[in-house]
């Protein structure tokens, strides 16, 4: 059973910071980890090779220092790592990160299952697994917090709702998203990290992957950013002591001086 | 300080580093208090190769050493003394094999160990042999292809959770402690049976148990070397394991005098952070030179036993007198610089102390490693 893993490498979200002035996140100096989230996606394909065979290939969209991640996810015992970097993928938006990582992966073709964290911690989206899928026109199933069997070509995924829960059943390939429920995630071992030293991690750019330049970057998003901006800070509430009455008379005295 | 440790060692550290600040630190005051063996651990540590860091490649290990084995200890240490311990003792346990098993064995035996499949455990210490380990009642009778054991071994760390043991036993009373011999006891073995167990002022995430041997048979290959080098293999074995227990002591002092820092940092008193006061700042200094000192010789002695030198008795017994009782100060200390809520169980520092005093005792008292460094001394071993 070959396994995708898609991952993205974010900045570590208790350290992030906001440029007052242009109202961008501050990377420097900001340490990158795995989105949490996809250290959960990492297990569970690790788990599933333990049990089915085959392999497990890990994909991430990103700038070159994004290796770094894509060695640690060695470390944990993922067989090969792909980096699909270029400077055309730069302002992508879900759509067009999510059309360039289906690019690489028709190229990677051979695969049963891929696999997701259900967002980013930074972008906070969680489009760009179903994307994609989409991209890809294959089935999936979102946020998945077991999955439950995979036999004869076909899982049976328990996927988590708001209100509960559902059980769906779905013919591989597919590409499901994970959520934290499914999986403790395992340090790495000492071989896989004398491993990741030395492992090749292979490189795609955009033509490697076949991709259309009009459908990358800030060209080939729909989505545009007009601003970001930090939201002002709330002030604390007020407590009114007084009796009913008077407490009421007091309210009502201030929210006619807000107006 | 720098040690100037190898990329495979900053690995090992970086690695046991991460597992104890994810996978113990949530659950140390737990384990303290329920006395269970941390079993879910020790699958953590098996998964990340970590049993496999002291045995030779060509057994599944990664071939590293004693250096090695005392960073991963001393990593652990800093964040439970109890963990660190259970871990330590299946490395225990395995030495005898490493250093004198034979092939069949080595080749039975050591892969599981080094995968963490299997746990490892030693067994000497008896009711009434402790520090003379010469009163071994524990006997081993040959009968045809097999030993038949019989006796009681107490206080033996996995006690009931490690699946191979070496136990020493009496092949022949008369000789003393020349008619010593070791064995390999697998758990389950018919007339095998583990007694009560301890509970433990400290290292109490760690099970202490009886071991209980009622015509135990097993078979004649189980037999590590040849009969009467009992007490050679141990001490042979101590001199590989102190430096890992002498780490194990410098890991508790780091992990309260990290503690007592951040304590002192916080708390404030006369209007100012305790740590601003001249008497804490001397305790702090005292705590932190010490246990770098302990370390250096600590690491020193490693490398001398990973250099393959032999005969390192004396300096193997100055690294466990050194590192522990700098453990028992600093983690008084420690306790000291809380104050009043350092003796409350509330706050982790106090076990810190509890589990330093047991580094002074086992693996050979402080009097006996005393005596080996006086003997060494005075008969001129000096190396």
């Amino acid at each position: 059973m070959n396994i995708i893993v898609c991952i993205k490498q974010v900045p570590d979200t208790t350290d992030v910071r906001i440029n007052p002035e242009t109202n961008t996140l501050v990377r420097e100096g900001v340490k990158s980890i795995i989105n949490p989230f996809d250290a959960y996606a990492i297990e569970e394909s690790i788990c599933l090779k333990e049990k089915f065979g085959g392999k497990v290939i890990v994909l991430t969209m990103g700038p070159p220092q994004a290796e770094t991640a894509l060695r640690e996810v060695i470390a944990l015992g993922a067989d090969e790592a792909i980096l699909v970097s270029d400077r055309a993928f730069a302002g992508s938006d879900t759509w067009a990160t999510s059309y360039a990582l289906s690019c690489a992966i028709k190229k990677i073709k051979d695969y049963d299952l891929i696999i997701c964290g259900k967002q980013a911690s930074d972008g906070d989206t969680a489009q760009v697994g179903p994307g994609i899928a989409a991209h890809l026109d294959l089935p999936q199933v979102t946020y998945v917090k077991k999955i439950e069997e995979i036999k004869d070509a076909s899982g049976r995924f328990e996927r988590m709702t708001e209100e509960g829960f559902e059980i769906i059943e779905s013919p591989l390939p597919l590409l499901i998203t994970v959520v934290k429920e499914i999986n403790v995630p395992r340090p790495p071992s000492l071989r896989g990290m004398m491993r990741s030293k030395k492992a090749e991690i292979i490189t795609w750019n955009a033509t490697d992957i076949g991709a259309n330049p009009a459908n990358l970057g800030l060209n080939g998003s729909p989505t545009q950013v007009v601003k970001i901006f930090t939201p002002s800070r709330r002030k604390g509430g007020k407590i009114f002591n007084e009796s009913v009455d008077e407490a009421v008379e007091q309210i009502a005295k201030e929210l006619k001086g807000l107006i | 300080m720098d040690y100037l440790l190898t990329e495979e060692q900053v690995m090992i550290k970086d690695l046991c580093r991460q597992i104890a600040k994810e996978k113990i630190e949530p659950v140390v005051a737990e384990l303290d208090k329920s006395e269970k063996f941390p079993k879910e651990i020790m699958e953590v540590l098996a998964q990340s190769d970590l049993f496999a860091i002291f045995v030779p490649t060509e057994y599944g290990g990664t071939g590293g050493g004693i250096l090695d084995l005392c960073i991963a200890t001393e990593e652990f240490s800093r964040i439970c003394g109890g963990v660190a311990v259970s871990y330590a003792a299946s490395a225990l346990g395995t030495f005898p094999i490493i250093l004198y098993g034979n092939e069949e064995q080595k080749k039975k035996y050591l892969p599981d160990l080094a995968s963490g499949k299997k746990i490892g455990a030693f067994g000497l210490t008896e009711p009434s042999a402790g520090s003379d380990a010469s009163a071994l009642q524990t006997t081993a009778k040959k009968e045809g292809d097999h030993y038949i054991l019989n006796g009681v071994k107490h206080f033996i760390t996995n006690g009931g959770d490690a699946e191979i043991y070496t136990i020493i036993a009496m092949t022949d009373k008369k000789k003393g402690a020349r008619g010593a011999s070791a064995f390999i006891v697998e758990k389950d073995t018919p007339g095998f049976t583990f007694g009560k167990k301890e509970e433990k002022l400290g290292i109490r995430a760690s099970s202490t148990r009886e071991l209980i041997f009622t015509d135990c048979k097993i078979p004649k290959e189980n037999l590590i070397g040849k009969e009467g080098i009992g007490f050679i293999i141990t001490m042979k074995t101590f001199d590989m394991s102190r430096p890992g227990i002498a780490a194990q002591a410098v890991g508790i002092a780091q992990g309260a005098l990290d503690l007592a820092v951040k304590y002192a940092k916080e708390r404030v008193q006369f209007g100012k952070s305790i740590s601003s006061f001249q008497g804490i700042r001397w305790m702090i200094a005292d705590m932190a030179t010490q246990t770098e000192a302990a370390r250096a010789l600590v690491y020193s002695v490693a490398r001398m036993v990973d250099a393959g030198k032999t005969n390192i008795g004396r300096e193997s017994a100055m690294a466990k007198v050194f590192a522990s009782d700098t453990a028992m100060r600093v983690t008084i200390d420690a306790v000291q610089i809380f104050g009043g809520y350092g003796y409350m169980r509330d706050y982790p520092i106090e076990k810190f102390m509890r589990d330093a005093k047991i580094t002074q005792i086992y693996e050979g008292t402080n009097q006996i490693q005393r005596n080996i460094i006086g003997l060494a001394e005075v008969k001129g071993k000096r190396k």
